[in-house]
């Protein structure tokens, strides 16, 4: 098999990944947006391995070693994840993150104290 | 041990226990009595030991290099002639009878540890002055003995008349220091060492370029130290110190250093008859103003610091008169009454509850309740007023004797005008002294008027001393003036009849004139109420004394007078009185001279600060400001915001990334 079916096969989840993770506002699905790139870049590894290991002489398979290290990774990371979703969720009632907008700036109790409150107002506009 | 090692351990051990002292104080305060006492003790039992070997002989000289300094080089040298053996004595004598006085004075005083640190440091580097015999050296003792003063002044720092004091004693002792500093310089660059024996070498032969200048420098200092006009003002603000203090420093050593340092070196001096003038014009004007400004005086301590003034200034007539053994003679005879002067001054002032005389002058009793102090007191006084045969009779009729011989003109390096200045100046000022004794005396123990408040007995330590210091008030005078001269330079310290005769008569009318008045004014003392009395019967008299200083503004409306009718001091200044009450108003034209200008340049600065150099700091703030104002809008808190930003940055850079590669 040509290389370059599972290179447009990769190519094209990652971008569905990118999508997901910049357009969705589920906190999940961005979530599994991100296991889509993830995954992605495992296919392009295995794929690659078997590209370079074809010509070699002799190989260690290191692509799909790491390949087995990332999905272990991954599942990890996604454990954590959904945790952190799941306590927010019970915390807000809610995993949109559009409505996640601690960080911003004027929403913290210090943020600049003694600048004048022009400033800060126009700063939050 | 050889005569040079017991020299050195003179000033060492006071030194020592200054140390341990301050290391101590806190964790063992069993041992901080012992620790004050003892080497002070000890040090005035080696002075005198050293003071029996050295006998009045040649000078005991020692030298050591200390540092090589590239030009002048500074020794570690001890030059003990007999005027340095005997002023150790004294101040050994005296820093013993203040240590042991102040177990019983400071007896409940949390800060007493610290205090009598100070004092062991303050007696060190006093008699580090006496027996050095390079100036560098003295000048460190000098310092030493500026600062310790400054703590010591400001023992009662809770009280703002304290504070202002000691910065006061601190400035003003200062603004001599610097030109002494300089002078010091120049003398030694002239002399080409700062060995006061090789000094003295150069002057015999002529090799001072600029004496003239380096005299007047000098002056400068020892009229800062020494409380002389105009430099004087600290003093009488300094008895804002714990009394024991007023008689260590301010009357009996630190202000006799700067006479015994022009002692020292009077052949410097002489070779500028100038600064003979003006020295002798200086002790003039301090002799007599001094008198004055004491006659006014309402607190018992500012009439003593005014007294001991007018005693410095015929120290430095003396000096002016080119007769250094009249002057050690009459420093050392009243560092010994001017200390007990002090000393029961203390006593008084806690059994009286009050450092009013006004106050004092309407209690009857006092004298009972004290009769150590009024005794020794009583003997002080009449050595103050150099009524014979008390010691202070020799000491002052020597320095007017020397001034007499001047003013015959048998002495070829001093003006016979300066004899005279000093003596006339001296005559006035054995009147002013006299009359200021007696109506110290007769408002302090001859009071009319309800009880003494009873503060219990005085502790022993207290009294003691005070016996002890009144054996030489008594005795020094009459019996040491044939022997001295053999100590000092072998001028006669004898009486003469004419001068005794003149300062007897003047101080007797002065003491009657003054006898008259208060029996004049006796009966309106009792029509005018007055005075306002501490009453702390459990109290330690230095917290008696504390309160009394404090109270004494607010109670008579100013720290030095009370506004009391029947002062006999009042009757006999007439117009005068107002001013003298407050030193002929030095202070105000140092304030108008000195403070104002420093204040308004204060002013000044702060404007400039505040207004110009915080605009340009400012300023430079506003650009980084209004970047972060900037900045700050790209925080939306959006995660999906930065992540596209994110990728956008990713995406730019791939593409120039590549483009660089492929040569584009």
């Amino acid at each position: 098999m040509h290389l370059a079916y599972p290179a447009v096969l990769s190519a094209l989840l990652f971008c569905t990944g990118v999508y997901g993770v910049l357009a969705r506002r589920n906190a999940i699905l961005v979530l599994m947006s991100v296991e889509l790139m993830l995954n992605a870049v495992n296919l392009n590894l295995v794929a690659f391995d078997v590209w370079l290991s074809r010509t070699a002489e002799e190989t260690l398979h290191s692509g799909q070693a790491l390949t087995l290290f990332t999905i272990a990774i991954a599942a990890a990371e996604i454990g954590i994840g959904l945790a952190i979703v799941l306590a927010v969720y019970r915390n807000r009632g809610t995993s949109d993150i559009d409505k996640l907008r601690d960080t911003a700036e004027g929403h913290g109790s210090g943020t600049d104290g003694d600048a004048p409150a022009a400033e800060k107002a126009e700063a939050t506009a | 041990m050889t005569t040079t090692t017991l020299a050195v351990l003179v000033p060492l051990l006071p030194f020592l226990g200054a140390v341990a002292g301050l290391l101590l104080g806190r964790t063992a305060p069993g041992f901080v009595r012992p620790l004050a006492v003892l080497p002070t003790l000890t040090a005035f039992v080696l002075a005198v030991l050293v003071a029996v070997r050295q006998g009045g002989d040649a000078a005991v000289d020692a030298a050591t290099e200390l540092t090589p300094t590239g030009s002048v080089p500074v020794y570690l040298a001890l030059h003990i002639d007999g005027f340095a053996a005997l002023v150790a004595v004294l101040v050994g004598l005296v820093a013993s009878c203040v240590q042991i006085y102040s177990t019983g004075y400071l007896r409940d005083d949390p800060r007493y540890p610290s205090y009598a640190a100070l004092v062991s440091l303050f007696t060190s580097a006093m008699l580090l002055v006496v027996y050095s015999g390079d100036l560098i050296v003295l000048l460190v003792g000098w310092e030493v003995m500026g600062i310790c003063s400054y703590f010591l002044v400001g023992h009662y720092w809770e009280t703002p008349e304290a504070r202002a004091a000691s910065l006061k004693a601190f400035l003003v002792t200062k603004l001599g220091d610097v030109p002494f500093l300089i002078g010091l310089f120049a003398l030694g660059t002239d002399a080409g060492s700062f060995r006061i024996t090789r000094v003295l070498g150069t002057v015999a032969h002529g090799g001072l370029d600029h004496p003239t200048v380096i005299a007047l420098l000098l002056l400068a200092g020892v009229a800062g130290k020494s409380a002389q006009f105009p430099l004087h003002t600290w003093l009488p603000d300094a008895m804002a110190g714990p009394t024991p203090v007023s008689a260590l420093i301010h009357a009996a050593t630190m202000v006799a250093a700067g006479v015994y340092f022009i002692a020292r070196l009077l052949p410097v001096f002489e070779a500028s008859a100038a600064a003979m003038v003006v020295m002798a014009v200086m002790a003039a004007v301090t002799m007599t103003g001094s008198g004055l400004a004491a006659l006014a005086q309402d607190d018992i301590k500012r009439v003593l610091a005014y007294s001991t003034i007018g005693q410095l200034g015929y120290m430095t007539g003396a000096l002016a008169v080119g007769d250094r053994g009249a002057a050690v003679f009459h420093l050392l005879s009243h560092g010994a009454f001017k200390a007990l002067l002090f000393l029961a001054a203390g006593v008084v002032i806690h059994a009286a509850g009050t450092n009013s005389l006004a106050a004092m002058s309407r209690m009857s009793g006092l004298r009972d309740r004290v009769p150590d102090a009024y005794w020794t007191m009583t003997v002080a006084l009449l050595a103050l007023a150099a009524i014979p045969p008390f010691s202070g009779f020799f000491s002052k009729e020597s320095v007017l004797g020397a001034a007499e011989h001047v003013t015959a003109g048998h002495t070829g390096h001093v003006p016979a005008a300066t004899g005279w200045i000093v003596l006339v100046a001296g005559l006035v000022t054995a009147f002013l002294t006299a009359a200021y004794a007696t109506r110290l005396w007769l408002l302090a123990f001859r009071g009319h008027g309800a009880q003494a408040p009873d503060h219990g007995r005085q502790p022993l330590t207290m009294t003691v001393v005070l016996w002890v210091l009144a054996v030489p008030s008594l005795a020094l005078g009459g019996l040491a003036y044939r022997t001295l001269p053999d100590w000092f330079d072998g001028g006669d310290l004898a009486p003469t009849l004419t001068t005794s005769v003149l300062g007897t008569g003047v101080a007797l009318i002065g003491g009657l004139v003054t006898y008259a008045a208060w029996r004049h004014l006796t009966g309106l003392a009792a029509r005018v109420p007055l005075g306002a009395v501490a009453a702390h019967p459990e109290g330690d008299a230095g917290q008696v004394e504390a309160e009394a200083i404090a109270t004494h503004a607010p109670a008579y409306g100013d720290v030095a007078s009370a506004p009391d009718p029947a002062d006999p001091g009042r009757l006999l200044l007439g117009p005068l009185h107002r001013h003298a009450a407050v030193g002929f108003h030095l202070d105000a034209v140092y304030t108008a001279l000195f403070v104002r200008p420093v204040l308004a340049g204060a002013s000044l600065v702060r404007f400039l600060d505040r207004e110009v150099v915080e605009t340009y700091v400012r300023g430079a703030g506003v650009l980084p400001r209004w970047l972060g104002a900037a900045v700050r809008r790209a925080q939306t808190g959006n995660v999906q915001t930065y992540v596209s930003a994110l990728l956008a940055g990713t995406v730019v850079l791939a593409v120039a990334a590549v483009l660089v590669a492929t040569g584009a």
